[in-house]
């Protein structure tokens, strides 16, 4: 079965609850109508900016957040096409499924428990699902250890001994510990430094293709993404503007809230010097978004028509999507060539 | 350390680490000077509790915190022969009493925190993990215990359950539990949003798993912080409310009864308001440097175990 | 570096700074000179630990113990004098922050105080710095409302008159005590943070002065402190890391900000940032620090275009760029520890062209041969047969 993951119109609302007897006054619509399928072996990059909800997407599927509303369909075996809705199970049902998809987090330093030794860390999962125990289990968890490119003594130490990098590739070690067949990489090298991004970039790309992994690489750094990723989806305030493959997206980009992000990235190369779009205002808040299209108040192509009907994602090449109101005019406007 | 995993995995003579974390802290502790005499000063008090029969022989049998007195003079004797400190009103003998007060003094210490330790971090962590209606519930009972006055509850215990040193403590335990709650269930909320126990759940941990092994280890060292200097804020209370007579019988051993049986000769008569400088002074000290090395240890411990701190 | 030509406005010669800690001596910046002349952006590119924030906080003297500035020359040059930073007093030095030399850092929130609403962070420059020009203002203002006045009214503004030329006698030297300020002075200075506010960009600035730090986003909080630095028109401009933490669209806002507000005001800029892209579109020169020690100086088009040293190569190669494919190349090794850093050349353990002279000596600058114009300086033993600078 060559998809892996299928979600239709996931959403994830928080409430807001003000007063005495907090009532709930509000929502927070971190999460507003997400449809989405992942393809075995792919990566899919998810870009966009704070507030955007992309983290809360990746936390969702994992149920780490719960969501309001929407299915989950994940094909637990490659060799049959049985799918099954995993937002229906709860609890001890669901901590079966854990096994299969697991998530690195941003910060090394936080997301390692610093009073567990390393060998604990990874090796929780192998006694919780009862994959080893005893001598096997040591055996296991220095094998993770090596295949991360760290040497199977340091699992008899505290994390706070270890580098920035050398952290996160526990946690990498640590989220592998259950094989699985999905990985969520919520920003994995952004608190780490340029030269030490490479390393756990290459590492990320050789596990992939050693494990046979599917990734959902969440990111706001968009030179990254393009690097790895096969497939990249935009999101603008719990929405997606935007999915295509990531050649595609950065050479022929539609929607503007694409264009003006792609236009924003700094090149470190002083030769380069585009047109940049600088969009007006700040990123608005998710708790009361923009009627119609949400990107209109800080759109350059935005009639009336945007900002009372909300877009939907439709095809204007192949394998890419658009939700835009306005994308023939700016095909028009910019000259793109689509394929 | 298993013997097994030395063969598999070659660890050399490398110390267990968790070994190497705990002498880097007794380090820190013999390090610093106040630290150290707060070490000392609890080495020594520990010493004369277990010696105590020792020290001061009993003079009961079955009852070795019975003070024993030669008649039953009021008027206080100074340090003697037969007796090294002297004796308070009735008699009864100073150094019989500060030796065996130690052993009382340790008990009240460690029982009433280790009981409020436990009834505190239970309920503030159900309270802070589960959140929602629970906590409101467990936080209001909290409320209500705070707002209970120690004096007067103490005062209401020993009117109906009779004068006692248990009750004093069992008034303590009361009083005392709900600040525990508090702190813990503060760190607990903190720590519930930390990206490890996210993870830890991701990997697929029951609820109990992670409360026991990610939570708490974490969020216990504010806690014990908290413990250690009250161990000395319990002694000094519960002193205080013998000395209002709440507390133990007359003629037992506990500090804070002796200074309670030296009410009336704290000051001497006329000309000479030192005279009975022994029956308040020497009690009195043993309660200071007991109360002084508590706070210095529970100080030191805070230091240690503040991550920030530690490796200053 | 080069002969000191009249244009250099701050120089930095051979500075050594340690902390003292637990675990022994930190050797933090080891014999760092360079220099910036009027009008540039100098960017300053390196990783964690690499010393960049240390360096300028010693300009302005903000190393705290167990920081020290071992040794070393910091001459600032301004209006024809010149000033070794590192032996000022905090009196002087006091004098110079905010003023003529001012800083922005990295978490903007984290640079506004969150009890005190704008209007008192911004005009707390104009205050501590701008009294005289303040007052002259407000004496002038009293002189115009004057006339045409009479009777009582009038009586009311000599008092006023009388009362701000006693102040502005103290405010000539700038030495007005916090307190004694005045209304009149307060509202002058908030005058002036409006229209700095509007300046930069901000909507409403009349009604965003009232407002506090948590009420702004990052983007605005950001250029809160930004005005803050610039409002008494500083000579240089220190910025740390300023859109590290920002989205790359409100980066975007800032960068160009900064691009505007340097042509408008004429300021030099010392740009820090571990962000290459960045470096390379507001930089007119960069330097790269490694480990406490500069590695490499040149014209921003040089740099990217032709570098030298190792660790620079390896740095601009471990980027992704767009349309390269493949692997990115990693620097093999970490980040040494500076408390028993390497011997003679701090990167020759992980350097592919390490000689043994280099884990002996440490590599002077040498002056090369630059294909796109301006200095290059490298340090390191494969050049040394390029004239010798420092």
């Amino acid at each position: 079965m060559s998809e892996i993951l299928s979600i239709r119109n996931l959403k994830t609302y928080y409430p807001i609850r003000g007063g005495v007897i907090k009532t709930t006054k509000n929502y927070v619509r971190a999460v507003d109508d997400i449809s989405l399928t992942l393809r075995r072996g792919e990566c899919l990059g998810l870009v966009g900016e704070s507030g955007c909800g992309k983290t809360t997407f990746g936390k969702t599927i994992l149920q780490l957040e719960n969501a309001s509303g929407g299915s989950i369909y994940l094909n637990r075996d490659a060799k049959n096409e049985d799918f099954t809705d995993i937002t229906k199970y709860r609890g001890k049902r669901f901590r079966e499924l854990r096994k299969k998809m697991q998530i690195v987090f941003q910060d090394p330093t936080t997301s390692l428990n610093p009073r567990m030794l390393v060998k604990n860390i990874i090796g929780e999962a192998l006694t919780i699902h009862k994959i080893a125990s005893g001598r096997e289990r040591i055996d296991r968890v220095a094998r993770l250890l090596e295949s991360v490119g760290l040497s199977s003594d340091h699992m008899m130490r505290y994390p706070h001994e270890f580098s920035g990098g050398q952290r996160q590739r526990i946690a990498i070690a640590r989220a592998l510990s259950t094989d699985p067949d999905f990985v969520i990489l919520d920003e994995p090298t952004s608190a780490l430094d340029v030269s030490v991004q490479a390393q756990i970039l290459n590492l990320l790309i050789d596990l992939k293709h050693e494990f046979n992994l599917t990734y959902l690489f969440i990111t706001h750094h968009l030179l990254v993404v393009e690097h790895i990723s096969d497939r990249i989806a935009v999101m603008y305030l719990g929405k997606i503007v935007e999915i295509a493959d990531t050649k595609h997206m950065f050479e022929s980009p539609v929607h503007p809230y694409t264009i003006a992000l792609l236009s924003a990235i700094p090149f470190p190369d002083p030769d380069l010097r585009r047109e940049r779009i600088i969009l007006s205002g700040d990123v608005p808040d998710p708790i009361d978004p923009p009627a119609g299209c949400r990107f209109h108040p800080r759109c350059w192509f935005a009639n009336d028509l945007c900002k009372e009907e909300e877009p939907r994602l439709e095809e204007v090449g192949k394998n890419h999507f658009v939700a835009c109101h306005r994308k023939e005019k700016v095909i028009e406007h910019y000259g793109i060539q689509i394929t | 350390m298993n013997f097994i995993k030395k063969r598999r995995i070659v660890i050399d003579f490398e110390q267990h680490p968790r070994l190497k974390e705990f002498q880097f802290s007794f380090h820190k502790i013999l390090k610093n000077p106040l630290s150290l005499t707060g070490l000392a000063l609890i080495f020594v008090f520990f010493m004369i509790a277990v010696f105590a029969p020792i020290i001061a022989q009993p003079q009961y049998e079955h009852e070795p915190f019975r003070i024993p007195h030669e008649g039953y003079s009021v008027i206080p004797s100074p340090p003697g022969p037969g007796h090294p400190f002297g004796t308070t009103t009735k008699q009864y003998d100073i150094f019989y009493g500060v030796i065996w007060g130690t052993r009382t003094a340790f008990r009240i210490g460690f029982m009433v925190v280790g009981s409020i330790l436990i009834i505190g971090v239970i309920i503030g962590s159900i309270s802070g993990y589960f959140g929602g209606i629970v906590d409101e519930v467990l936080m209001r009972i909290v409320d209500i215990f705070m707002s209970l006055p120690l004096f007067i509850l103490a005062m209401a215990l020993v009117t109906a359950l009779g004068r006692s040193l248990d009750n004093i403590m069992k008034s303590l335990i009361i009083v005392g539990w709900p600040i525990y709650a508090r702190t813990i269930r503060s760190s607990i909320l903190t720590l519930r949003e930390e990206d490890f126990v996210k993870a830890a759940k991701a990997l697929g941990a029951g609820t109990l798993k992670i409360i026991f092994k990610h939570v708490l280890p974490n969020a216990i060292y504010p806690v014990l912080i908290l413990a250690s200097l009250d161990i000395g804020a319990m002694v000094l209370t519960a002193a205080a409310l013998s000395f209002l007579g709440l507390g133990a019988q007359e003629g037992y051993a506990d500090w804070g009864q002796m200074v309670s049986l030296a009410r009336n000769y704290i000051v001497g008569p006329q000309g000479q308001p030192f005279l009975y400088w022994y029956v308040v002074t020497i009690p009195g000290l043993f309660i200071l440097f007991f109360v002084l090395g508590c706070n210095l240890l529970g100080d030191a411990l805070r230091d240690i175990f503040d991550r920030k701190l530690r490796r200053k | 570096m080069a002969a000191q030509n009249k244009d250099t406005i701050l120089d930095i010669n051979e500075l050594k700074v340690n902390f003292y800690t637990y675990e022994g001596v930190v050797k933090a910046i080891d014999d760092i000179g360079f220099d910036l002349s009027a009008g540039d952006t100098l960017g300053i590119v390196g990783e964690t630990g690499c010393g960049k924030s240390v360096t300028v906080l010693s300009v302005l003297g903000l190393i705290l113990p167990p920081g020290k500035i071992e040794s070393g020359d910091i001459v600032y040059r301004w209006r024809g004098e010149e000033k070794n930073l590192a032996h000022q007093s905090g009196e002087f030095l006091r004098t110079i922050r905010g003023n003529e030399i001012s800083m922005i850092f990295q978490e903007a929130g984290n640079a506004l105080n969150p009890v005190l609403s704008v209007e008192k962070q911004v005009s707390e420059s104009f205050l501590l710095h701008r009294q005289g020009e303040l007052c002259e203002e407000v004496l002038e203002k009293i002189s115009r409302s004057m006339e045409g006045k009479r009777g009582v009214r009038r009586l009311v503004l000599r008092c006023q008159r009388k009362t701000y030329n006693r102040k502005l006698r103290k405010a000539r030297t700038n030495s007005l005590k916090y307190g004694r300020y005045g209304r009149l002075l307060k509202n002058e200075a908030t005058k002036r943070t409006v229209s700095l506010l509007g300046n930069l960009g901000i909507a409403n600035p009349s009604e965003v002065i009232h407002r506090y730090p948590h009420e702004l986003s990052g983007g605005m909080q950001q250029r809160v402190v930004i005005s803050m630095a610039l409002a008494c028109n500083p000579s240089i401009l220190i910025a740390d890391e300023p859109t590290s933490n920002l989205d790359v669209t409100i980066q975007a806002q800032i960068l160009s900000l900064i691009e505007e507000l340097k042509e408008k005001y004429r300021s030099s800029i010392l740009f820090i940032t571990h962000d290459l892209g960045v470096v390379s579109e507001v930089s007119d020169k960069v330097i790269v620090l490694y480990a406490g020690t500069l590695v490499e100086y040149a014209h921003v088009r040089e740099l990217f275009k032709h570098p030298l040293h190792p660790y620079t190569e390896a740095l601009l190669n471990s980027v992704p760029m767009l349309g390269k494919e493949g692997r990115l190349e990693s620097i093999k090794g970490n980040v040494p520890n500076l408390v028993n850093p390497p011997s003679g050349c701090r990167f020759h353990p992980r350097c592919p062209h390490a000689m043994k002279i280099c884990t002996e000596k440490k590599p002077p600058q040498y002056e090369v041969r630059s294909h796109e114009g301006g200095e290059h300086l490298v340090a390191c033993f494969l050049y040394r047969n390029e004239k010798q600078q420092r």
